[in-house]
Parts: structure tokens; C-alpha cells; sequence
């Protein structure tokens, strides 16, 4: 038995990110038996980051099917099941390898229920580690979230914590629209406190609410998924300097929940939005334009800045990979530098 | 009038009651026609060499094969006054394909085409009406204007697919879904002999092979790709083996007859928890690939004009009950006059009905959520969005 847990006085947990994925998709699967899981090593060997560890065992051949190494097919006929009343999860190894698929995640589901005027809907759930992982180089580190963020009758979802991926997992597994559910391989071992009420089987995050991660009063940090925990280091040294920055964790790209952001900046007059993909027309570049075009723009102080991935392949190397992505010192700087200190 | 004339006139009018009377009676409720043989892929039976057909069925495939025909030539004529317009790719030459595959079928089966889907949009439900409306984009149409000629959907009917083979996988997945629940239902999944070379078809085929799915593959071999003949695009154009492992056979797909023999043999197949079938139906479209082409720069007129006169299938189909005294002249005649009336009618309706309601623009985008909002074009203009 697998999942490190700590019981402390009040009721609450530790529960992995990766445990906390695991027990969402098996209370779904016992909730509702249309919900069903496939994907490449889903089941026999436990899950390729063993995310479905023990549900083949708990649901046999029927709900838990291992699929060849065939993407644009399997990813058509998950969605062809939606279709006829089944409610997939389509687990993807990694989300480079949804690019061969993407046109199933597109044209055959995100757009189906506009193109049919609302007669058929496609309740789908497309999951997977999104984003840089560890020496895995450029082919499999490319982050999505710009991608599938870009369109309409998607939803696009990317938790950072534990509690983040048991809710918007259960929102998304509930919802009867494709949902692109974005994880992140390095976050999958991280633990976090998970309180009584989120343990319930009930417990949902909405889609398209961000929340506040971090309270504070003189600038803005928005991300999502696990620059968010870099986010909150850099906030803690900030800290000691007497900047209190206020995190805001998106938990959702698509609807992009911007009244949060705006709220924030009416408060703190700054902002800077931090990301691990590419700049050039990604998560950053929306909300920028989304705080420019809203009635924020007038709060801020400071232009707005975005701190990214460097816009390049991913590198092997362990020097350069790290320096390919943000470090908590590029979040330092570039807070220092809008602040103008 | 004299009495007489009278007498003559009720006379006249009495026989050609009992004439009729009489000839209604004559016909032969039904009749045995040799069917061609089909050639075979890992199969060891094929379909029966002679079908069955009532004088019912007879005049109902003649009536929704006219029908279909006549829609067809409708929209031809509609796009060429642009009142239909973007893509529109007509099914007139194959009617045997549609009208044979269901009823060879249930309506409580699924079935999944690729684009030229105004036939099976038609034989799954759809009326001419909510079709034809659809093609001139009004509100009236089936997918309330939204979907346009290559996206119209009924119970049961995925579409209507505008990407070349993306609909295989799909149709493989309802066939998974009907395994699931368990309800003996099957999926027909058509595709294109330009289709067949799609990789994602062949890891259909593998999966819906592995995995027992409870699928017909139909390949509707029209012979010509857009405008590449099947002898430029594939190195086999045995479709019908193309699926290696999964057995397969080659109909003739002008002949209403073989078509539903073949589809009854390959669901029986597919019920009898077998998996997966393929069936290449060998057709003809007598319009071009789509509106936009005229058909003849990469095949001759004769060619088409071959195919018309010695292998129409609703000709065939005709030819066969008149031969057979299964139905009169003036009996079909009269389906014809009333299929007619029902494509003006459906055409007045798509030429008249009003476009969809400018606040239609931004809902459908989500199933079951609360209203939204949706950015406009400028910052300023926030439109709304139901499901």
C-alpha cells in the first residue's frame, strides 16, 4: 500500500499530489460506472508516474484499459465513447504526446457541441503531466497550457497542490464538457495537508475560480501548477525584506478567472505573472492583455511583467535546463525591479 | 349531360376503379433477385447470392432513394445561385450505400460518416427540410445553422466530419461505448477510399481487433479521391483486406439489394460478439468531389455518363419491380411527383426561414453550465452565452 500519511490531531493529512489524483479517480469510478480510464500503461503497470496505481486490480478490464502506442487513435475513440454516453478519462503519458492526437482534442471535442447547436455533448476528461520535468529534454517538456488555453469549448484546467488536483480531478471527471486537466510530473511526489472537508468524497473545486494562495499588499503573482511553489519561496524572502506579495494560484486557464486578478491589482497596484512555457503568446501574454484591456490598468503602477520559460528548446544539460526555466531569484528580480527597489 | 353520357361516365369511371382495384391486386408482394457474389477477406461465408425484396420495401428504398437523389440535385442547384455556400459535397450516385446500410440495420444502432453526409443525415432521421435548412444556414436547420453541410447530427448520428478519417476512431469509440453498456448495439463507421490511407484508421482497426469492438467498417469506394483516382493514392486498393486481421468483403454499392445483404451479414457478425467487420462498397458520385469541382478535370464524361446509364441504382432498383410487376408506372411516377413536392416545400423553407438570431452567436459553447460571458471582437462588447 502506497500513499504516505501522517495523521496529525485535527483530522488532517499529508496526501501526495499523486495520491490525491489516485483517490479522485477511484471514488469517480465507484461513483458513477460510466466513468471509465484509458490510456497507455494505465493499467497493468500501475500508471507510466503510477497515478492509477491499484485501480485495474479494484476495476478489472472493463473500466481500466491499457491502449497501444497509438494516440490519434485512442484519444478518437475516447472521445467517440463520450459521445455515445460514456465518460472517458483519457489519460495522455505525457502532453507532447497529445500533439499527435490534438485534433481529436479539437475539432472532434472541443468544438462538437457548438458545430451540432448543442445536440451533442462530449463529457471528456484528457489528463497528463504538462510542462518541464526533469533532464527529459525538448521533446518532452513543452508546456500546453497557451495551446489548449486558446480555444473555445475547452476547459483547461492546471492544480498546483494536492487538494487542487482531488477537486478540479472531481470537478473535471463531473463536468459534461472536455476538459484538458494539465498535471506536472515534479509536483506528483510533493505532500501537502489536506483537511477533513477536502477528504470528503463530495469535495469539488470549481472551475474557473482562482485562489488566493498568499495574502498580501504590494504586488500580484499569478501563476499556476508548480510555479506556484516558486512563487511562494520567492514570497517568503520577499518577505523578509518587508515586500508582502499576494499569490494568486489560477487552478483554471480556460475560463481564465481575471475578476481575481483585477481585485488583487485594485489592492496591490502591481503585477507579475509567472509561468514555465514560452512567453511568446502564452498565459502571461493573456493575462497582460486581459489587465490591460480591463479596469485594473488604471490601479497599476508599474507596467505589468511576465516571467516565463526562456524561449528556447529545452536543453539536457542540468546548468542549462535550469536556467531555461524560472528560478526564485527571476521572481525576486523581476518583483524588486516592478516595484522599483 | 344526358343521361346517357351519364351512364357512360360512371361506367367508365366504375371500370377503371375495378381495373385498378384489379392491378393493385396483381402485383407481386414480393420477388427473389440474384445479387453479385462479393468477394471475401478471412471470411469464410459471404452474404447469400439472392435477396429477398417485399414490394413495401421495394417502394420505400425507391422513395428515399429519390429522395435523396432529388435533395442533392436541390442543393446543386441552391449553391449555384449561392444561396448555399462554403463546402458542399453532394451524394447523388450513391444512394445504394445509405439507403442499403440501414436496412441492413436498427435505428437504434449508431452510425458515423465523414462529409458527404446529407444522405445519412437523411436515412438516420433528419428530415429534407431541417437538412436543406441547415445547408442555407438558417435557423430552421438541423444544427440551428451553426453546423452548415458538414455538420448535421440526429439520435444516433455522429455526423458529418470535416477532418479526412478523424471520424473512425470516433465511430470506434460508440462501438466501445455499446459494448460497455451492453445494449447489442453496433456502430457503422464510414470513410472514403481517399480516407482508407489515414494512419488513425489502421490504429482503429487494431484496437477495435484487440479489444473485440462491435464496429462495420465501410469504405465507400467512389474511386476517386478529391481528384486523385485510387490507383495514384494507394499501393492496395483491395480496401476491403486493408484491415489485415479484421475479415472483410467487396459489395457492389450501386445495388440496393447487396448493400443491405452484406450490412445484415456484417451486423450479425458484429452481435454475435465477433468484433470488428469491413466492408468495401464499390459506388460512383456523379458530382465532383465537392461544389467546387466540376468533376471532369480527372475522370471523362463518359466515364460518368457509363455509370448512369447502365449502373444507376435507383434505375436499377426501378428496372427490377417493374420487371417484376411489384409496382406500376404511374405508381412511381407518383412517388416521384410527391418527392418533388417535398423538396420545393423543403426548399421554399431553406430559402425563406430567417437566418439564426444574432444572440445564437456565442451559446453551445458548454453543456449544462450557467451562463457565461464572451468576449466580443473589442474589449467593450461582452456577449453572452447559454448552453
Amino acid at each position: 500500500m502506497a500513499s504516505l500519511r501522517c495523521f496529525l490531531r485535527s483530522g488532517k493529512v499529508f496526501v501526495t499530489v499523486r495520491d490525491a489524483l489516485n483517490q479522485a479517480m477511484d471514488e469517480e469510478l465507484e461513483r458513477d460506472e460510466r466513468v471509465f480510464l484509458l490510456g497507455e500503461e494505465v493499467a497493468q503497470y500501475d500508471g507510466a508516474y503510477k497515478v492509477s496505481r491499484g485501480l485495474w486490480k479494484k476495476y478489472g478490464d472493463k473500466r481500466i484499459i491499457d491502449t497501444p502506442i497509438t494516440e490519434m487513435g485512442f484519444a478518437g475513440i475516447a472521445v467517440g465513447a463520450a459521445m455515445a454516453g460514456l465518460r472517458p478519462i483519457c489519460e495522455f503519458m505525457t502532453f507532447n504526446f497529445s500533439m499527435q492526437a490534438i485534433d481529436q482534442v479539437i475539432n472532434s471535442a472541443a468544438k462538437t457541441y457548438y458545430m451540432s447547436a448543442g445536440l451533442q455533448s462530449v463529457p471528456i476528461v484528457f489528463r497528463g503531466p504538462n510542462g518541464s520535468s526533469a533532464g527529459v529534454a525538448a521533446q518532452h517538456s513543452q508546456c500546453f497550457a497557451a495551446w489548449y488555453g486558446h480555444c473555445p469549448g475547452l476547459k483547461v484546467v492546471s492544480p498546483w497542490s494536492a487538494e487542487d488536483a482531488r477537486g478540479l480531478l472531481k470537478s473535471a471527471i463531473r463536468d459534461d464538457n472536455p476538459v484538458v486537466f494539465l498535471e506536472n510530473e515534479l509536483m506528483y511526489g510533493v505532500p501537502f495537508e489536506m483537511s477533513e472537508e477536502v477528504q470528503s468524497k463530495d469535495f469539488l473545486i470549481p472551475i474557473g475560480k482562482a485562489k488566493i494562495e498568499r495574502q498580501g499588499n504590494h504586488i500580484t503573482l499569478v501563476s499556476h501548477s508548480r510555479m506556484i511553489s516558486l512563487c511562494l519561496d520567492a514570497a517568503a524572502v520577499l518577505a523578509k525584506e518587508g515586500i508582502e506579495c499576494e499569490v494568486i494560484n489560477m487552478r483554471t486557464i480556460r475560463p481564465l478567472d481575471a475578476e481575481a486578478i483585477e481585485t488583487s491589482i485594485m489592492k496591490t497596484n502591481h503585477l507579475v505573472t509567472v509561468e514555465g512555457g514560452w512567453p511568446q503568446f502564452g498565459i502571461g501574454a493573456e493575462i497582460l492583455a486581459r489587465i490591460m484591456e480591463g479596469p485594473a490598468f488604471n490601479y497599476l503602477d508599474a507596467p505589468a511583467v511576465r516571467v516565463t520559460g526562456v524561449d528556447i528548446p529545452m536543453p539536457y544539460a542540468k546548468n542549462l535546463e535550469d536556467n531555461s526555466i524560472p528560478q526564485i531569484k527571476d521572481i525576486i528580480f523581476s518583483v524588486k525591479k516592478t516595484l522599483n527597489v | 349531360m344526358t343521361l346517357q353520357s351519364l351512364n357512360r361516365f360512371f361506367f367508365y369511371k366504375l371500370y377503371s376503379v375495378v381495373v385498378s382495384a384489379r392491378t393493385y391486386a396483381d402485383f407481386t408482394p414480393q420477388a427473389t433477385f440474384d445479387i453479385k457474389k462479393c468477394d471475401l477477406h478471412k471470411l469464410e461465408e459471404g452474404p447469400p447470392l439472392q435477396a429477398v425484396l417485399s414490394r413495401e420495401e421495394g417502394l420505400q428504398y425507391y422513395r428515399t432513394m429519390q429522395t435523396m437523389r432529388r435533395m442533392e440535385l436541390k442543393a446543386d442547384q441552391l449553391y449555384k445561385q449561392k444561396i448555399i455556400r462554403g463546402f458542399c459535397h453532394l451524394y447523388d450516385g450513391q444512394e445504394a450505400c445509405a439507403v442499403g446500410i440501414e436496412a441492413g440495420i436498427n435505428l437504434s444502432d449508431h452510425l458515423i460518416t465523414a462529409y458527404r453526409a446529407h444522405g445519412y443525415t437523411l436515412t438516420r432521421g433528419g428530415t429534407v427540410r431541417e437538412i436543406m435548412a441547415e445547408l442555407t444556414g438558417r435557423r430552421g436547420g438541423i444544427a440551428k445553422g451553426k453546423g452548415g453541410s458538414m455538420h448535421m447530427y440526429t439520435k444516433h448520428f455522429y455526423g458529418g466530419n470535416g477532418i479526412v478519417g478523424a471520424q473512425v476512431p470516433l465511430g470506434a469509440g460508440v462501438a466501445l461505448a455499446c459494448k460497455y453498456l451492453g445494449k447489442n448495439e453496433l456502430c457503422v463507421c464510414l470513410y472514403g477510399d481517399g480516407a482508407a490511407n489515414q494512419g488513425q484508421i489502421f490504429e482503429t482497426y487494431n484496437m477495435a481487433s484487440l479489444w473485440k469492438l462491435p464496429c462495420i467498417f465501410i469504405c465507400e469506394n467512389n474511386k476517386y479521391g478529391m481528384g486523385t483516382s485510387v490507383e495514384r493514392a494507394a499501393a492496395s486498393t483491395d480496401y476491403y483486406k486493408r484491415g489485415d486481421f479484421i475479415p472483410g468483403l467487396r459489395v457492389d454499392g450501386m445495388d440496393v439489394l447487396c448493400v443491405r445483404e452484406a450490412t445484415k451479414l456484417a451486423a450479425e457478425h458484429c452481435r454475435s460478439g465477433k468484433g470488428p467487420i469491413l466492408m468495401e462498397l464499390q459506388t460512383y458520385r456523379y458530382h465532383g468531389h465537392s461544389m467546387s469541382d466540376p468533376g471532369v478535370s480527372y475522370r471523362t464524361r463518359d466515364e460518368i455518363q457509363e455509370v448512369r446509364s447502365k449502373s444507376d441504382p435507383i434505375s436499377m432498383l426501378k428496372d427490377r419491380m417493374l420487371s417484376n410487376n411489384m409496382a406500376s408506372v404511374e405508381e412511381l411516377k407518383e412517388i416521384d411527383v410527391e418527392v418533388r413536392k417535398e423538396i420545393e416545400d423543403a426548399a421554399q423553407f431553406a430559402t425563406t426561414d430567417p437566418e439564426p438570431p444574432l444572440d445564437d452567436l456565442c451559446n453551445h459553447i458548454f453543456y449544462n453550465d450557467p451562463p457565461m460571458e464572451v468576449r466580443g471582437t473589442n474589449p467593450w462588447t461582452k456577449l453572452k452565452s447559454v448552453s
